[in-house]
């Protein structure tokens, strides 16, 4: 690993300013970042450490919405959320390991926007709000491929706004190797729709599955799904799995999603 | 450099580190304390589990200057200061929990976590629990049973294998 400077601002206003040095990167839990310098694939001057920021940490209920703060970590999003949006927290707690989940963020993971991260499909499945330090971004428009977001240089993550479905559902194939999903479908029935997003599958990283979505807003089963395909063309295709395989998974997952709600 | 300071098991610590020492580095490297290994440098395979605050992380993904004020525990500080080895260890012994022992720290340390949070835990969530910790020797069966037995709870029925 090269070596860097680091700072620990206590308040997001600090942590801004910070990133405003040359050649500045913000560090969350650094269960990606950090792998990612010890093999050099990324070279910072300085690294802002956002994990001594209380203002950006915590799981409450405002609105009808539930907000959690962009440093908060998936075991506490596992345990605090379970109350307000199960789907969502039992999401989070079957990120990696327990002591990953002790360090990783929602926030880290949104602004990574790894293609087969689980946080994105939650986000987007969920049709959340992301909050920074200057603006809002629907989900919608936040996710803009493959690590790509609407995040500028030095944008933070401060706070994720999910409106709670009335039934959701994380159903993920794990990558025995890494353990992140190879495929996973996230499947959220609000009273005015249904929500699917995909992670895992495409080279343009998380998306929603609009014919899905509209079968199972007319009717919410696994059979609605019968007949329903996607193209493996645009898929990512390696040793762990043919894009076409990826598509196939899709279906699998979403249904097996949906048939855990009915 | 920035300058560090913590307590780890219950004692202060502190040193002069660069930005980018790991957590790990600066528990053996400088505070001599051993006993937290490093098995594969890349969050997978658990032996460098510490606790930071009360939490299992694993100390080779987390730098040293983000632990300035917390409170560390590692394995080191598990036994009682005349040897005594803890329940936890004292039943890895019993149940023939290690082979090797490279991943054994690790594996105390997820499993006195575990137990924190969950006294009675299934064989299940034992499994569940150890699944960012490695073990290449045991086959996991006596480490599962072993903090089965920490828990105080039967494990006449968990076959050895």
């Amino acid at each position: 690993m090269y070596n860097f400077d680091i700072e620990r601002p206590g308040t997001v206003a600090d942590a801004v300013s910070a990133l405003g040095r040359e050649e500045a990167q913000p560090l969350s839990g650094g269960q990606t970042l950090i792998p990612t310098l010890k093999a050099r694939l990324a070279a910072p001057s300085v690294l802002v450490s956002l994990s001594g920021i209380e203002e950006l940490k915590g799981v409450r209920m405002e609105g009808g919405k539930l907000c959690i703060g962009g440093g908060t970590t998936h075991g506490r999003v596992a345990r605090e959320a379970e109350a307000h949006y199960p789907g969502l927290a039992s999401l989070a707690a079957r990120i990696g390991d327990p002591a990953v989940r002790n360090r990783g963020t929602i926030g880290g993971s949104l602004a990574n926007n790894d293609p087969s991260a689980c946080y994105p499909a939650g986000a987007l499945g969920s049709g959340a709000t992301i909050l920074t330090n200057s603006r809002e971004i629907a989900a919608d428009d936040y996710f803009q491929g493959m690590f790509s977001t609407a995040l500028e240089e030095g944008e933070i993550v401060t706070e994720v706004r999910f409106p709670v479905p009335s039934a959701a559902r994380y159903e993920k194939f794990i990558q025995p190797a890494s353990r992140f999903p190879l495929v996973a479908a996230f499947v959220a029935r609000f009273e005015d729709g249904v929500r699917v997003a995909i992670t895992g599958a495409s080279n343009n990283g998380v998306f929603r599955w609009p014919e899905a979505e509209v079968a199972l807003s007319s009717s919410f089963t696994a059979d609605a799904l019968e007949g329903l395909t996607l193209s493996g063309d645009e898929m990512i295709s390696d040793l762990h799995g043919s894009g076409q395989y990826r598509a196939h998974l899709c279906g699998v997952m979403t249904k097996r999603a949906v048939a855990s709600l009915v | 450099m920035p300058q560090v300071k913590m307590t780890v098991n219950g004692k202060a610590a502190s040193g002069e580190v660069e930005g980018r020492t790991l957590l790990v580095q600066f528990l053996r490297e400088d505070q001599g304390l051993t006993g937290t290994h490093v098995g594969c440098d890349t969050s997978q395979c658990g032996a460098c589990v510490v606790h930071v605050n009360g939490e299992a992380v694993k100390s080779c993904t987390m730098f040293a200057v983000e632990a300035d004020g917390a409170e560390v525990a590692t394995i080191e500080g598990q036994a009682a200061p005349d040897g005594t080895l803890n329940v936890i260890q004292q039943a890895f012994q019993d149940h023939h929990g290690l082979q090797c022992g490279f991943c054994t720290p690790g594996m105390v340390m997820s499993a006195a976590a575990l137990l924190k949070d969950n006294p009675k835990p299934t064989e299940a969530d034992v499994r569940h629990y150890l699944d960012g910790n490695i073990c290449r020797c045991t086959g996991y069966h006596n480490i599962v049973k072993a903090i089965m037995a920490a828990s105080g709870q039967d494990v006449g029925a968990i076959a050895a294998e």
